[in-house]
């Protein structure tokens, strides 16, 4: 398992089929808050596209720009592993099986609204929920037990996720100051 | 009929600019829009339609062709995706080429040590945000959340099984 996961890297470039039943797959599993999780599973475990350092600058630079975090964290990755066409075959794959799903949803609620049946599928997804968050978090520890070794990073880590994901601060100003200090330690340590 | 398309394009367009750090944190701004100025939607069904854009496979930021479709059909449907999506994705597009470019440079190797720790940061920060927005969390649903973070932590378990447990752990208990 070790072995397949630090295998990555992108020392065989994917076919423009490839990447596209990639992210299709992707937004296939990804449910609610688990998209990350699914994101990193297909591209860094099964696949070996990217290493995870590569996937998390991927990730913190797809928060940073506006829109919809894994949206364009699959163009990016598209973009990094076949150029333009990437990045629009993982935009289509990520996006069009999902698009059709929700708009037969979308049109089979508004066909029975306040059925019977609403309140057992209100409760399935209760619990789908609550296992999409629980495979975010799962992504978290299995992405710092590999990656966050020293001090330092752990640290940054803690504050980044406690005033975010607790304290609720806004995003925008938690990294703008989370960033130039880590940006800032991580020069300073650049010769060890 | 064009002018509804003007509106949800401005709209969406608009906030997915203010999407810093994902969609959720445009909901509020979306459900005022769409219910309050727009009427497009009851508050009721806007809720209905958060839902589903969460219990749904893929992006939640889809929630726009919902509200697209009710508002004006198909071409709402279109109209709202293009506006949703297209303005970020060119952004982040062109913050990729200059990535790629960088290569193996010694400024990406500095940006990269130093992005690692905030993107596991804000990975625990999304897990816990969602934890803590409560109301739905229940006692069944809490473990339901603790089980499944240890499982896909430790053991390559398909999450699929874990979503299908999940959803059968809570129709069995009832809430």
């Amino acid at each position: 398992m070790r072995n397949r996961e630090t295998a990555g890297g992108s020392s065989t470039s994917p076919t423009l089929t490839q990447v596209f039943w990639g992210f299709v797959t992707i937004g296939l599993m990804g449910f609610g808050g688990g998209l990350t999780a699914s994101v990193r599973r297909e591209v860094v475990s099964r696949r070996g596209w990217l290493d995870d350092r590569q996937f998390l600058s991927g990730y913190a630079l797809s928060q940073l720009v506006p829109g919809a975090t894994n949206v364009n964290l699959a163009v990016f990755i598209g973009s990094q592993l076949r150029g333009l066409s990437g990045a629009l075959v993982a935009f289509a794959g990520l996006t069009a099986p999902p698009l059709v799903i929700m708009l037969s949803i979308g049109a089979l609620y508004f066909h029975m609204q306040g059925n019977v049946g609403s309140a057992w599928f209100s409760l399935a997804l209760t619990g789908m929920g609550a296992v999409a968050v629980g495979l975010n978090l799962g992504t978290g520890i299995r992405l710092a037990r590999r990656n966050i070794r020293r001090l330092v990073p752990f640290a940054i880590m803690t504050v980044v996720a406690l005033s975010i994901g607790v304290f609720g601060l806004p995003l925008l100003y938690v990294l703008a100051v989370m960033m130039p200090l880590s940006l800032l330690l991580a020069w300073l340590s650049r010769q060890r | 009929m064009s002018q509804i398309l003007v509106q949800l394009a401005s709209l969406f367009v608009v906030l997915s600019m203010l999407a810093f750090g994902g969609g959720a944190g445009i909901i509020p701004d979306m459900q005022r829009a769409v219910v309050d100025q727009y009427h497009w939607l009851t508050a009721r069904e806007f809720l209905d339609m958060f839902a589903i854009s969460r219990a749904a496979p893929g992006p939640g930021s889809l929630i726009v062709v919902l509200i697209g479709q009710k508002a004006a059909g198909a071409a709402g449907a279109a109209v709202s995706f293009v506006a949703m999506f297209a303005p970020s994705c060119i952004v982040i597009y062109l913050v990729s080429r200059v990535w790629h470019r960088a290569g193996k440079s010694a400024w990406r190797d500095v940006v990269e040590r130093a992005f690692a720790p905030i993107a596991v940061g804000l990975t625990f920060a999304s897990g816990f945000a969602l934890l803590l927005q409560g109301s739905e969390h229940s006692v069944a649903a809490y473990a339901v959340t603790a089980v499944a973070t240890g499982a896909f932590a430790l053991t390559e378990i398909n999450p699929l099984f874990l979503l299908g447990g999940g959803a059968a752990v809570l129709l069995l208990v009832g809430g």
